[in-house]
């Protein structure tokens, strides 16, 4: 018995506008507003909704044999949400249907996992919250930015209640190993690791329409041959991909999205399942731990993370970026918050690559900007206005510990007040009650309690008034 | 092989690019191996480096019969030329030049410059390369740039070799667009007499097959590369000054965009005050640029420190943050590699043809201004800027070298030869 276990990806960056540095301080609005129009409608039209009509089709029509996976990134939501919202109603259409796990990530498509722990967290809160509102599912399984992984982060996807966590079968961590076993993290044995198989996964995506491979041309009958012939005690064959790849990386002439379509029917005739990721992880047991000490994933031809802090820039703009995170964290101005997840997306650092040849070409086909010069300038104007903002609101001038146990008092402070005021509510209506029975009961002395009582309420009230001086003043 | 090469400069006595160019590639040819090149240039001073080509100064050469001894010959151009050399030039005198003006040994005095009267020049380097032609074996014949296609021409009539020709500017770089029609003439003389034509950039490229009208087919680019510095030079500790500072360098001429420079300064020094900015050289649109410095409010920031030679190109060059070369129509443009030998990012004009083979270099349009001052802003404020660039850009000059563009050029013979 072997299962496939398909994933899709779908992420769209906010790309910033041309951004001088005669901006800084002037302009605090930073993003290309035409262009990240025009991508999410043409890739929606070309590639997510076909794409995403075809899932359906498939699921209906295999009576919910064929499942997979989907993984969208809250900023990708947010666009599809604001330009295409038809996108949406078809996601809710195929969560509808049972058979499409959605899986956790981080909101902005970030790498805060690498620095920022804290980030990290509130960011995977924020964007399971979003699929929950949306698709009404509670994410259980775990995919990081770009398939992001290390032993470091393992513990912290386990503790925020996930069972698996997916990432790239990367050849220099597995060694002899096979991509198609589940395994589980070296740091945290409870989480089970599900690893991309290379070779077929690539197949479909880069290699499909390519007519110099001498598996061109490429049909579903002999996709699932090569899945069939794989190792009879291997467990589960792990395709994940971007969801672009239909229709955008392989164009729809190409035939890529019938060969997709054909694909139940001769899993089916072979005996092959499918299975989401959550199923993968209840119904395999971990052959092995797997160690991974530097951080991989799947990008670039060293499949780990040069690809977005490889160079002097790229280090340069991440450590700017998040040296601010506690302050942004502090803050609660909501356009600085938005603009703080949007500056947070791996693609930024992803344009500022410098790297040659092959994985050049990557990421020059995807980058706004003509080099990677280009693209560090422009972010480095835009954070620098960015952190002026963020120190309008708390100065650099005061250290992040001073500064946390001063907001600490006024939250304290704010808490106490409140507790004060409730109390003094509390009093006063005890206070009427009392009054009233007194009156009842016409009683003509009077009660020493009453005065104690009334001492006591102008003592808090003095009390409440200190604390919102200080907390004005802290301000 | 042999290469019978004309040229106008040669270091140390050099007054452009040109010179710089013609050496690398002569050096760089006689490294690929098996090279033998004479190199003809109008005037030798006598310390030229003569270890990779022999040098034949043109006026050295007789075009008229002087019975002159031995021991006189030694004594007038002996630091130039070997009396042997002399004599083997006399024996191949081919007509009576006695009616212009020549000097006791029947040869022609040349300025080695660009004089007024060039194109006189010109033609009477010519009718020595005749002689040069007549006594000399070769099997192929180079011309560098414009001044020497007629000797190049001539030198292919006499002997039937074939003749490639060298672009290493057009007459359309220097005028931006208002060319001379004599020096158009020549050029277009050269290259349609040329078996193969050789640009130092495909934008000289495409200029002499779109405003020459010649055959695609005959014209290769082969970029330049620089000569590596050495180590005194390299090692220059001039003082700094306590701002980042921008530096321009070169004649301050139409061609190189200096106005350009000036208004992106203003820009920059609106938001940012730690910089100063430097435009050295001359040219005939220096004092514009004085007063145009003046009218922007600048003047206090923006200095002019006029011609630099030889070691100060390098201290300034060390003392500089930024490089930059706004030119409008720049055919090569040597200069930024020599920036970035030194350690100093450079921004260049993407209307330069440097910036068809450079990576590591910021490259805007030499009319966005904004662009421009965004970018000397972002290496002046953002220090993994200045570094990345910095030490890529290092990696990136060490690879470009002469010897790659020797074997190019040597490649070029081949196929003109029917050798391969």
């Amino acid at each position: 018995m072997k299962a496939v276990c398909f994933y899709f990806q779908i992420h769209q960056p906010f790309r910033l506008k041309r951004y001088r540095f005669f901006d800084i301080g002037n302009d605090h609005y930073y993003y290309d507003d035409y262009s990240n129009e025009e991508i999410i409608t043409r890739v929606a039209h070309k590639s997510y909704i076909p794409a995403a009509e075809t899932l359906l089709r498939m699921i209906q029509e295999s009576k919910g044999a064929f499942r997979c996976a989907l993984s969208i990134s809250g900023t990708a939501l947010e666009q599809c949400e604001q330009y295409v919202p038809e996108f949406i109603d078809l996601l809710k259409k195929l969560a509808e249907t049972g058979k499409v796990e959605f899986l956790a990530e981080t909101y902005a498509h970030s790498l805060s996992s690498l620095t920022d722990p804290e980030e990290f967290r509130e960011q995977v809160k924020l964007h399971d919250a979003k699929i929950y509102e949306l698709f009404g599912q509670r994410p259980k399984i775990f995919r990081n930015t770009e398939l992001v992984y290390c032993d470091d982060i393992a513990p912290m996807i386990y503790d925020m209640g996930y069972k698996g966590c997916i990432t790239e079968g990367a050849k220099h961590i597995l060694g002899w190993k096979s991509p198609d076993y589940v395994y589980a993290a070296a740091a945290c044995p409870k989480l089970k690791l599900l690893l991309k198989n290379d070779k077929l996964s690539d197949d479909i995506s880069f290699r499909f329409s390519n007519p110099s491979w001498e598996a061109y041309p490429l049909t579903a009958d002999k996709y699932i041959d090569w899945i069939a012939q794989t190792p009879a005690e291997n467990q589960i064959v792990n395709l994940f991909m971007s969801l672009e790849t239909f229709g955008e990386l392989q164009p729809r002439e190409s035939g890529i999205f019938q060969f997709l379509e054909a694909l139940p029917r001769f899993a089916a005739e072979r005996g092959i399942d499918f299975w989401t990721p959550s199923e993968v992880v209840s119904k395999c047991k971990a052959v092995d731990t797997l160690e991974v000490l530097h951080p991989i994933s799947w990008a670039d031809e060293a499949r780990d993370i040069s690809a977005w802090l490889g160079n002097k820039l790229q280090n340069e703009a991440f450590q700017k970026l998040y040296s601010v995170s506690e302050r942004v964290r502090l803050c609660s101005d909501r356009r600085l918050k938005q603009d703080w997840q949007y500056l947070q997306g791996s693609d930024h650092f992803f344009y500022m690559s410098t790297k040659h040849m092959a994985d050049g070409a990557a990421h020059a086909m995807f980058s706004p900007y003509e080099t990677p010069f280009e693209a560090f300038t422009n972010y480095m104007n835009v954070l620098a206005d960015f952190i002026v903002r963020v120190e309008e609101q708390y100065p650099l001038s005061i250290e992040n510990e001073e500064l946390n146990s001063l907001l600490t008092t006024i939250r304290n402070q704010a808490t106490e007040i409140e507790a004060l005021n409730k109390e003094v509510t509390s009093m006063r209506n005890n206070l009427e009650h009392y009054n009233e029975e007194h009156a009842l009961r016409e009683a003509t002395k009077e009660t020493p309690e009453q005065k104690t009582d009334e001492k006591k309420v102008a003592k808090k009230k003095t009390t409440v008034k200190k604390a919102t001086k200080k907390a004005s003043k802290t301000k | 092989m042999k290469a019978l090469m004309f040229g106008w400069e040669f270091p140390p006595h050099i007054l452009g690019g040109l010179g710089t160019a013609s050496y690398g590639l002569t050096k760089g040819m006689w490294e690929c191996g098996n090279m033998d090149i004479t190199f003809v240039i109008p005037k030798p001073f006598g310390d030229e480096d003569k270890s990779f080509a022999k040098i034949i100064g043109a006026s050295q050469v007789p075009i008229a019969w002087r019975d002159v001894t031995r021991q006189y010959v030694e004594e007038r151009i002996g630091n130039v030329m070997s009396p042997d050399e002399y004599f083997r030039l006399r024996d191949h005198i081919y007509a009576d030049f006695n009616y212009m003006h020549l000097n006791d040994l029947g040869c022609i005095e040349f300025s080695g410059r660009y004089p007024d009267n060039l194109l006189e020049e010109i033609n009477n380097y010519s009718i020595c390369a005749g002689v040069i032609a007549r006594t000399e074996q070769f099997d192929i014949i180079h011309s560098h740039d414009w001044l020497t296609y007629p000797a190049g021409i001539h030198a292919k009539q006499v002997t039937g070799k074939p003749l490639v020709i060298h672009v290493h500017a057009t007459d359309f770089d220097r005028s931006r667009g208002n060319v001379n029609p004599t020096v158009y003439n020549i050029e277009r003389d050269g290259m349609l007499h040329a078996d193969h034509i050789i640009t130092v950039s495909n934008l000289t490229r495409n200029t002499v097959i779109e405003k020459y009208h010649i055959d695609p087919t005959k014209v290769t680019t082969v970029h330049n590369a620089v000569t590596p510095l050495s180590e005194d030079l390299l090692n220059v500790d001039p003082p700094r000054a306590k701002e980042k500072v921008v530096t321009f360098l070169g004649r301050i001429t139409m061609q190189k965009g200096p106005e350009y420079f000036v208004e992106a300064a203003a820009r920059v020094l609106r938001n940012n005050h730690n910089v100063r900015f430097v435009m050295a050289g001359s040219g005939d649109m220096m004092e514009k640029m004085i007063i145009l410095a003046a009218e922007r409010g600048i003047a206090d920031r923006f200095h002019f420190p006029g011609f630099q030679k030889g070691k100060q190109v390098y201290e300034m060059l060390k003392a500089s943050d930024v490089y930059i070369m706004p030119s409008v129509s720049e055919p090569f443009g040597i200069s930024p590699l020599e920036a970035m030998q030194m350690g100093v990012p450079s921004i260049i004009s993407k209307q330069s043809g440097c910036a068809e083979i450079l990576t590591n270099v910021i490259k805007t349009d030499y009319w966005d201004i904004d662009s421009m001052a965004d970018a000397i802003n972002s290496i002046v404020t953002y220090p993994a800027m200045h570094k990345q660039l910095q030490e890529d850009g290092l990696n990136e000059v060490n690879q470009i070298t002469w010897d790659k563009a020797g074997a190019k050029v040597i490649d070029i013979y081949n196929k003109a030869l029917h050798r391969n």
